[in-house]
């Protein structure tokens, strides 16, 4: 086929997105696929798509325009087809204070929240209810930037005092903070791919510096991963099960990411959802992959099929 | 089950390497090279304001002149001819020196690591500025030194800083410093602060590092003697031809006493063999005539203005609160906000309001420096410099609120 790999744009996960699409393209070559990259930040897309016309777009773009449905809803109005969730369904996946509603309404356990808007901060005085936020959500909690990808804005509160800056580097990243319970345990990822959604190995992360922020993720060596989890077939099952659950609940498509906390119990919890995952050399999914015995140009060709699929 | 390790290296790397890591930081200034947004984050000299043609001539120039030297591998010291013409721009900062103890290397910060790697041993300890050049803070970092941080004021150096720690018996391997125009906080060493520290090193036998690229890049005002001018032999100087002609040829220098030449020759040798013959002998026709002149003073100008865009509009914008350093050359301006500021965490939103710069911690081994910032006004137009500052007037501004409405 003939494939435009769409990487690269112009957010902070700018380096992330260009090393996950350097990738897939030279897998998707590698499985015989006429496959280029395309950034958004040197040409423009509508021109550069037209010019090459692609039968299908493999969108590796991450964070703003490239996860909440800006791009899907251009690629719509061109007509070309392209991997991963459909544009609104993005849109709710990206943005927190949307996405965990959703994932209660699907019936997906999630820990504990609170929104704060910075407009309501601003304007409505919200601030003086933020004591509220820590009797909802108990200490220590987890403040992230309502749309934002690669733990970008998210901080670790332990005392009430650091709520506050926490809440406005949040919002330095977005007009929303969501502040969530912190669950204490081991953090597991599951890959989901194809159409029926199937749930991939489960990765285990144990980032050494006990914390897994950007630096844990981006630098080779920061963290630990095991593939699959070491966790018993029973919380294994209950975890991929709440990642199907969350996968189907947002209506996500041909690939995605669920990042659940396995509490001391063994219950799993879903943190959040991601609708394009990192397919860099230190990411989750293609370890997922890899577990269950793929290349990466397994991986890719799965995606494209089950887009082609519709 | 698998255990995946991402780097199959990792258990094998040297504990030197612990401290190269992603950040986020460096994740935000992937974006602050779009065109709309101001960037006063990175240092980049304005070169565009150097003709191209005068470029083309010397490098024609240095094809007639030097042939095939240009093409060929040259020995660790760097070109002779390149040393002799360097010789008259020290001296124009009143630095007297002999081409014999120069060391040619890949831009001054290569000289900074070479030092790192004569001086510094684990747990040394290094005494720096508070706050610090981030270049030298992660050149010297590599050799895992411990920091003596000495903090600046308006005058530079506080250097009674550091002799109350030399009276409690640190003894620091180095002292280094940029004391003309500093990067990050542009503040100028005072005379008497240069006296005071020349002579409390010389007498501690503690060697100090004298990094100058901004020198010759001055205002107003009278220049400053150089600190290796008051002391040659406890004074190692670096130079560069980066901010006075192009960082592109990457031309720095070490002008040391010969018993240090000779060991930064070898290193030199070991790390990169030598530098680049084209690169040097290009420099070397560029400072042979006077074009460079002509060329540097229509940059001073140009710096000149943007330094006053910035400082005009900083008070209008800026909250009553904050503070900002008065450069008299160089690059830079250092922002110290209120305390309530993470400018770290504010950088995001920054970006996104088309305005970046860099949070201070980056200067300071320790973590501090979360409500300064530096800015540079080297890039931008004064127009684009004004826009910038207001942009960011109006980013501290919400920020206030904010945290007004967090702390009622």
């Amino acid at each position: 086929m003939r494939i435009a790999v769409v990487a690269g744009g112009r957010t902070p996960e700018r380096d992330v997105s260009l090393r996950s699409g350097h990738r897939v393209r030279s897998a998707l070559g590698d499985a015989g696929h006429e496959a280029w990259l395309v950034d958004p930040a040197d040409v423009s897309l509508v021109e550069a798509l037209q010019e090459r016309g692609p039968e299908i777009c493999y969108l590796t773009l991450h964070g703003k325009e490239g996860e909440d449905g800006t791009v899907q809803r251009l690629l719509d109005l061109l007509q070309i087809p392209y991997t991963g969730t459909a544009a609104f369904d993005c849109e709710v996946a990206f943005d927190k204070v949307l996405a965990k509603d959703a994932l209660v309404r699907a019936g997906v356990r999630t820990p504990d929240w609170v929104v704060v808007e910075g407009w309501a901060l601003r304007d409505l005085g919200a601030g003086a209810a933020l004591e509220r936020v820590t009797d909802r959500v108990s200490l220590p909690c987890v403040v992230k930037p309502s749309r934002s990808g690669s733990a970008l804005g998210v901080s670790f509160v332990e005392r009430s005092t650091h709520l506050a800056p926490a809440v406005m580097a949040a919002l330095s990243f977005a007009g929303a903070a969501v502040v969530e319970a912190k669950v204490e345990g081991s953090e597991v990822a599951v890959g989901v791919v194809g159409t029926p959604h199937e749930a991939l190995p489960l990765v285990e992360i144990v980032p050494k510096s006990g914390v897994f922020d950007y630096a844990s993720r981006y630098t080779a060596g920061a963290t630990e991963y095991f593939a699959p989890a070491r966790v018993t077939a029973e919380v294994a099952t209950s975890c991929m099960d709440q990642a199907l659950r969350a996968s189907g609940g947002l209506h996500l498509l041909d690939v995605a990411r669920v990042d659940t906390m396995v509490d001391a119990d063994g219950t799993p919890w879903v943190l959040e959802v991601n609708v394009s995952p990192g397919m860099t050399e230190t990411s989750l999914l293609p370890m997922a992959a890899q577990a269950a015995g793929w290349q990466l140009a397994d991986l890719c060709e799965r995606v494209i099929r089950s887009a082609c699929e519709r | 089950m698998a255990e995946f390790s991402i780097d199959r290296f990792v258990e094998l790397y040297a504990a030197r390497a612990a401290g190269m890591s992603a950040s986020e930081v460096r994740a935000l200034f992937a974006v602050a090279s779009r065109p709309e947004i101001v960037s006063f984050a990175g240092g980049m000299p304005y070169v565009r304001a150097l003709p191209p043609e005068d470029v083309l001539s010397v490098v024609a120039d240095a094809m007639d002149g030097h042939g095939s030297t240009m093409l060929q591998y040259a020995g660790g010291q760097g070109h002779l001819a390149l040393r002799e013409r360097l010789i008259p721009l020290m001296a124009a900062e009143g630095v007297e020196a002999d081409p014999d103890d120069l060391v040619i290397t890949t831009g001054a910060q290569q000289a900074l690591d070479l030092i790192g790697k004569l001086f510094i041993d684990p747990g040394d300890l290094i005494a720096v500025e508070a706050p610090a050049y981030v270049g030298a803070l992660t050149a010297f970092g590599a050799y895992q030194p411990r920091y003596l941080q000495i903090d600046l004021d308006a005058d530079g150096m506080i250097v009674d800083q550091l002799e109350e720690a030399l009276v409690r018996g640190e003894r620091p391997k180095f002292v280094y410093t940029v004391p003309n125009f500093g990067n990050p906080a542009g503040v100028t060493m005072s005379s008497e602060r240069r006296r005071q520290l020349v002579t409390l090193c010389r007498e501690a036998g503690i060697p100090i590092i004298e990094d100058n690229p901004y020198g010759l890049l001055r205002f107003e005002g009278e220049a400053l003697p150089c600190l290796r001018s008051m002391d040659p032999e406890n004074v190692i100087y670096l130079g560069t031809v980066s901010k006075v002609f192009s960082p592109g040829v990457r031309v720095g220098w070490a002008l040391a006493e010969q018993s240090v030449v000779q060991r930064l020759v070898l290193a030199k040798e070991a790390a990169d063999l030598c530098g680049s013959s084209f690169t040097m002998l290009v420099t070397e026709r560029y400072f042979a005539g006077d074009r460079w002149r002509e060329n540097l003073s229509t940059l001073v100008d140009i710096y000149r203005l943007r330094r006053d865009a910035m400082l005009e509009s900083l008070p209008d914008h800026f909250p009553a609160d904050a503070t900002w350093t008065h450069p008299s050359g160089g690059f830079y301006v250092w922002v110290s906000l209120p305390g309530w500021v993470d400018a770290q965490a504010m950088l995001a939103a920054a970006v996104e309001r088309r305005v970046a710069y860099v949070p201070g911690t980056a200067f300071y081994p320790d973590g501090r420096g979360r409500n300064q910032m530096r800015l540079a006004f080297c890039h931008p137009t004064e127009e684009r410099i004004r826009e910038g500052v207001g942009r960011l007037g109006s980013l501290l501004e919400e920020e206030e609120q904010l945290y007004r409405s967090l702390h009622p």
